[in-house]
């Protein structure tokens, strides 16, 4: 094996420390969204849809605001157009004339807001909203994807049940999606009564895509198949689950001097404010967003939520501020869920295990609104995962009258990763091949290639780096894979598996600012425009500045959750992006400070720049002799001005963010401003990778099983910070845990209805469900694209950890027991009694 | 059939709903027992009784039911406590589910009580939740909480037993009309106990035996025990008839913790010699009420406690079951737990 790369070894990256933000979370004082008040404060509350599909013909709110104490009532109507988005290269992304706005006039599911009522106080809202009468069309609902796609099937849109994308004309901004009406014939669905998911035509006849958007393949497909020792052919379906983030989204919101003032929920900070400012339709300028805390978010409030709007408009329309809570109840409908995915897949593998091609059709259960990307993302997961020689890719995007999804950690990569990783089971077990031995001949490795080629003939693209192979062997090693294999499998009415599973994400993007001041007493103060959304990336990529600059940590101070403080232009916190992002972006600025400090110190104090260095908190000449502390630089900052305090600012968008150039004018004179636009080379896409191991034990009389041990090892770059990684390993795999053993929605397909909508119904998994001590590592070999070498890590542990524990179900108990997950006690129980899967593999939502 | 309001052909006028928030009413806190039974026969029904609130909360908060007055039984001292009663316990109805399963007789000579309550549901929420609202406690269908107008929230219909009605957690045994089961962990433990339902109004007090105090669909389709407006549960006492004798309790669910039980079962038995000399066994979850297993208590009687009697035992337990399209697999669930719960957990038979 080739010498693996290391990094150098730091003074503060990679060790533990207390976050600033700590003490407040642990004792209650922090203030999350729901907490803050406001002169004259009035309250919201929503009126939502009881029908899954239904247009709003009349509204009788006559009774309601002649309540005392009621203020308003908004309705679609009332709310603004959204604007088309601009991408940070201008382009234009025009807003989808079928996407949600908040409110709506055709409820397209059951929990869709379709007023607000504001008051005094919440149960004034509530009872006004019950004096609302409201006159309904009922239309004609589906919540099952593969019934709208039977002949005869309903439509979840009037305008039909799929989402495709249409090509891209020359020269014109992408088009918005289109809405079709695709069914598949009886004939297709004769698959169906086997417990095959059928695989009927992709688009109606004669609709023109964009390439690649329902189906992509490179390589032999059928030579593959055609020429493999063991081809399996199997049908799995994965679960929808909500975010179920603890804090729902609530937001408070108020206008002041043309400004409005946001407090909300959200993943991102200063990413928030372009995506208020396009769902308000004002200007970013005028949009100050403030939350220092958020309690979870999963993908679900990446830029906070279109919800948070409506108080930001009954505020304007009333002149006093407005929150609206929103209930656990409300946030079972409109907290966003992952996407099933009905999948089928054909793979090939050769005697000794090796995979010869990969032939995957998936059915995306897409909810209402915009199309999702999971999809094809399970897809382009599976082929970096699984290295197939040769493979096609097929996906339909069915609309469904169920609430909207949007990307839940690992989005679609989850989902690839939990069709294929059965399918590797299984295919160990048929081969007579570990296992690990299995997923370890087909890992990828180093910059392995990711997904189709970009244009027919085109090279396919890699990955910057891939370790998983040498996690899969510190696996095994911390597992003692070896000694759980030998042990014996059953005892008594117990009966015992383990289960490996490697998955992976994206980890990483470029192109962000940093920003950050040595003050006059040297001391730093970092403009964080990252969210506060509990992975602690909001100070842990910070630390890189203080690692460059040689300064304790003690002396930074880290500003953060209010984009009213100046904060630069930052990645949004959302696909894992973060630590990767803005550790690069820690980086430039941190050149940037290094470049002044040395240009001011042979100002004053002669020679060129080159002749000095930084460290130990002093900018000094190289091998001794005159330097200057950071104070004193900082104070020669101010005297000197222009670009070394902040009242110049370098060309903007190239060389510098809007944001940036902004926040950096406001903050001018203050001290040295130090700023960089982090424009280093990257060869390769950034992705992240994670070996989960588990082992369970299930009791065969009851169906009921438990899981004894769970480890995973990451292959994430870099450690920034131990104790942040260690709880996103483990708390995400948690995640995926969940996926496996419980997290469900149920809905009465007959009347289009949530029947799970609280956590004791959908299950997410409560910390006893998962074993007390559960194990971690990280192989901490730094990317060699990026300069300190860090990844994300908020995404793969998901897919491992899900499939770790199926894997290990189907080592306890065969092949014949479950084509879906979650698996529960009945699947076990009934599939065990008759001796082949019993549970209904196709139906959703059971 | 999410409103109140009738829904007509084509077009339907829906009053509007609204959920999890709390609706107002007049809250009473008595201080005695006296005290409380005046103001239910004074308010009758427009009376809603609270003990710990976790099942009182959740349907006022939905504003599904919406009582002029809540009678808040928590401060009430004299039903708090476990005391000596002939040899046996008296518990009060309001003691906490964990002081039930810390009480260290209840331990030491009822275990299967202290086993059955510390099943229930999660740690804060038997800080909180009683022993009485444990037993007396609604069903958890999720369409009759959800609110649909079914036969026990008053309709002419059962949501749950529809051709695609999902029913996974479902009867089993003994529906009428009605499929929903009685979520209670502690009841079957007190049914095996042979336990005594005290229960007190204007008129004077009586007592019922435990497995008496539930009444299923085809008594009372809108009740799950004979609890009627004004009566108040005060009391639950275990005589020492079962005192130290071999219990078996097992509760299965999907989550490890915070989580109704799919099926539970109890058992206690005196053997004599390798022979059954008396047993009770009770489950839950599959029937609106608890059911306590006499063809079972009557085939085991005398006999050896083998596998293979468990075994028969399991099978005769299941004899009146129906299964629903998703619950099924209740039944050989529950010819195993009561397999377990007569002869113990044996060697499965491995192929």
């Amino acid at each position: 094996m080739p010498d693996l790369p290391k990094h150098p070894a730091y003074k503060i990256i990679g060790k533990n420390y207390t976050t600033p933000d700590l003490v407040a979370k642990v004792t209650g004082k922090a203030r999350y969204a729901e907490d803050y008040r406001a002169e004259g404060m009035v309250f919201a509350k929503l009126l939502l849809s009881p029908m899954p599909h239904a247009r709003v013909r009349k509204i009788d709110a006559s009774e309601a605001l002649k309540m005392p104490g009621v203020k308003a009532i908004l309705t679609a109507d009332d709310l603004p157009a959204p604007a088309a988005s601009v991408t940070d290269l201008g382009q234009v992304i025009p807003a989808n004339p079928l996407g949600e706005k908040g409110l709506t006039n055709e409820p397209v599911y059951q929990g869709e807001p379709i007023l607000a009522v504001c008051a005094v106080d919440e149960l004034t809202c509530a009872e006004a909203i019950e004096r609302i009468y409201i006159d309904f069309e009922r239309l004609p609902h589906a919540v099952d994807p593969l019934e709208s796609l039977r002949p005869g099937g309903s439509n979840a849109r009037e305008q039909g049940n799929i989402w495709i994308r249409p090509p891209q004309p020359q020269g014109q901004p992408t088009p918005a999606p289109l809405v079709k009406d695709l069914k598949w014939t009886e004939a297709d669905f004769e698959e169906a009564k086997q417990g095959r998911l059928p695989m009927g035509k992709l688009r109606p006849d004669g609709v023109e895509v964009a390439p690649q958007s329902d189906e992509w393949s490179w390589g032999d497909v059928d030579a593959g198949l055609k020429n493999a020792a063991l081809v399996l052919d199997e049908t799995f379906v994965t679960p929808n689950t909500s975010h179920q983030t603890l804090e729902t989204r609530t937001a408070m919101a108020y206008w002041q001097n043309g400004k409005v003032y946001v407090h909300c929920s959200t993943q991102s900070t200063q990413g928030t404010v372009p995506y208020i400012a396009r769902v308000l339709n004002v200007d970013p300028s005028d949009v100050v967003v403030i939350s220092e805390y958020t309690g979870g978010g999963f993908g679900s409030k990446i830029t906070s939520s279109v919800s948070a709007i409506i108080p930001a408009v009954l505020s304007k329309k009333l002149g006093v501020p407005v929150m609206m809570r929103v209930s656990r109840e409300e946030e079972h409908y409109i907290g966003r869920a992952r996407p099933s995915l009905h999948g089928r897949l054909k793979v090939g593998f050769t005697k000794e295990g090796k995979i010869t091609a990969v032939d995957m059709f998936v059915i995306l259960d897409n909810g209402p609104y915009d199309p999702q990307n999971d999809a094809n993302n399970s897809g382009r997961m599976l082929s970096l995962m699984y290295q197939p020689p040769a493979m096609r890719w097929r996906g339909v995007t069915v609309l469904t009258n169920t609430p909207p999804r949007l990307s839940q950690s690992q989005p679609g990569g989850f989902q690839g990763i939990t069709l294929m990783e059965p399918i590797m089971a299984k295919a160990s077990r048929k081969l007579g091949i570990d296992q690990v031995a299995l997923h370890r001949m087909n890992a990828p490795e180093g910059k392995a290639p990711i997904g189709p080629p970009p244009a027919p003939n085109g090279k396919r693209t890699y990955v910057t780096s891939a370790y998983i192979k040498e996690a899969l062997d510190r696996g095994v090693e911390m597992f003692e894979w070896e000694a759980r294999k030998a042990k014996p499998k059953r005892s008594a009415t117990k009966v015992r598996g383990i289960g490996v599973a490697t998955s992976c994400f994206v980890g990483g993007t470029v192109g962000y600012d940093g920003l950050f001041i040595i003050k006059p007493d040297g001391r730093i103060t970092v403009q964080s425009g990252i969210g506060n959304l509990g992975t602690e990336s909001v100070h842990d990529a910070h630390r890189v500045i203080a690692e460059v600059l040689d300064v304790p940590w003690e002396k930074c101070e880290v500003v953060w959750g209010n984009t009213s403080k100046n904060l630069p232009y930052t990645c949004n916190s959302g696909g894992s992006q973060t630590t990767h992002a803005m550790t690069r972006a820690a980086w430039a600025a941190a050149q940037d400070a290094k470049k002044k400090l040395t240009e001011i110190a042979a100002k004053k104090l002669g020679g060129s720049p080159a002749d000095y260095e930084v460290s130990r908190e002093r900018v000094s000449r190289r091998g001794g002799g005159s330097g200057l502390t950071l104070a004193e630089a900082a104070q020669e900052a101010i005297k000197m001005g222009g670009i070394y305090d902040g009242h110049e600012t370098p060309a903007v968008p190239k060389e510098i963010g809007a944001f940036t150039a902004a926040a950096a004018k406001a903050l001018a004179g203050q001290g040295l401003i130090a700023m960089g636009k982090d424009t280093m080379p990257r060869d390769g896409a950034t992705h992240s990778y994670v070996a989960g191991f588990a082992e369970v034990e299930v009791d065969v009389e009851t169906g009921v099983y438990r899981i004894v041990d769970y480890m995973a090892v990451a292959d994430v770059g870099t450690i920034i910070h131990p104790r942040s990684l260690g709880g996103q390993v483990l708390g995400r795999s948690t995640l995926g845990i969940g996926h496996a053993i419980g997290q469900k929605w149920v809905y009465d397909p007959h009347y289009g209805i949530a029947l799970a909508k609280r956590f004791h119904h959908n299950k997410p998994p409560t910390i006893l469900d998962v074993p007390v001590d559960m194990q971690w590592d990280a192989l901490d070999i730094p990317d060699p694209e990026t300069p300190v070498g860090a990844r994300g890590i908020g995404e793969p542990p998901v897919g491992a950890g899900c499939c770790a524990i199926l894997n290990a179900l189907s080592d306890a108990l065969g092949d014949e027991i479950f084509r879906r997950a979650p698996v529960n006690l009945d699947t076990i129980l009934s599939s065990l009694e008759a001796g082949r899967p019993m549970q209904e593999p196709l139906t959703a939502h059971i | 059939m999410l409103s109140r309001d009738r829904e007509g052909a084509g077009g339907e006028t829906k009053m509007a709903i609204v959920r999890d928030i709390m609706p107002a009413f007049e809250l009473f806190q008595p201080a005695n027992i006296a005290d409380a039974i005046a103001l239910l026969d004074r308010y009758g029904r427009d009376a809603w009784v609270m003990a710990g609130g976790l099942d009182s909360f959740d349907w006022l908060k939905d504003r599904i039911k919406k009582p002029k007055v809540v009678v808040d039984l928590s401060q009430i001292g004299e039903l708090r406590g476990i005391r000596d009663w002939n040899g046996g316990l008296e518990i009060g109805a309001m003691t906490t589910l964990t002081e039930v399963v810390r009480h260290p007789v209840v331990k030491e000579k009822f275990g299967i009580l202290s086993t059955g309550a510390e099943a229930a549901a999660s740690p804060q929420i038997r800080n909180q939740g009683t022993l009485g609202g444990n037993v007396s406690q609604d069903t958890r269908c999720w369409y009759y909480r959800g609110g649909w107008k079914c036969y026990r929230a008053g309709g002419n219909v059962c949501f749950a037993d529809t051709p695609t009605a999902i029913n996974r957690e479902h009867a089993i045994i003994g529906a009428d009309r009605c499929v929903a089961v009685n979520p209670s962990d502690s009841a079957p433990a007190l049914i095996v106990l042979d336990a005594q339902m005290v229960i007190r109004n204007s008129r004077g007090e009586r007592s019922v035996n435990a497995e008496d105090y539930f009444v299923g669909p085809d008594i009372d389709i809108t009740r799950m025990n004979v609890l009627k407006p004004g009566d108040l549960l005060t009391a639950i006492r275990i005589p020492a008839t079962w005192a130290g004798a071999q219990f078996y309790f097992e509760k299965v669910r999907d989550r490890q913790v915070w989580d109704f039980p799919i099926l539970n079962v109890a058992s206690a038995m005196v053997v004599s010699n390798g022979s059954i000399e008396r047993m009770r066994i009770a489950v839950n979850a599959a029937a609106a009420r608890p059911l306590r297993l006499t063809v079972v208590e009557d085939f085991m009687r005398g006999k050896q406690r083998t596998a293979q009697m468990g075994d028969m035992a399991g099978k005769i337990a299941v004899g009146p079951a129906e299964p629903l399209r998703y619950n099924g697999y209740k039944i050989p669930l529950m010819r195993n737990l009561v397999k377990r719960a007569v002869s113990g957990v044996e060697e499965a038979k491995w192929a």
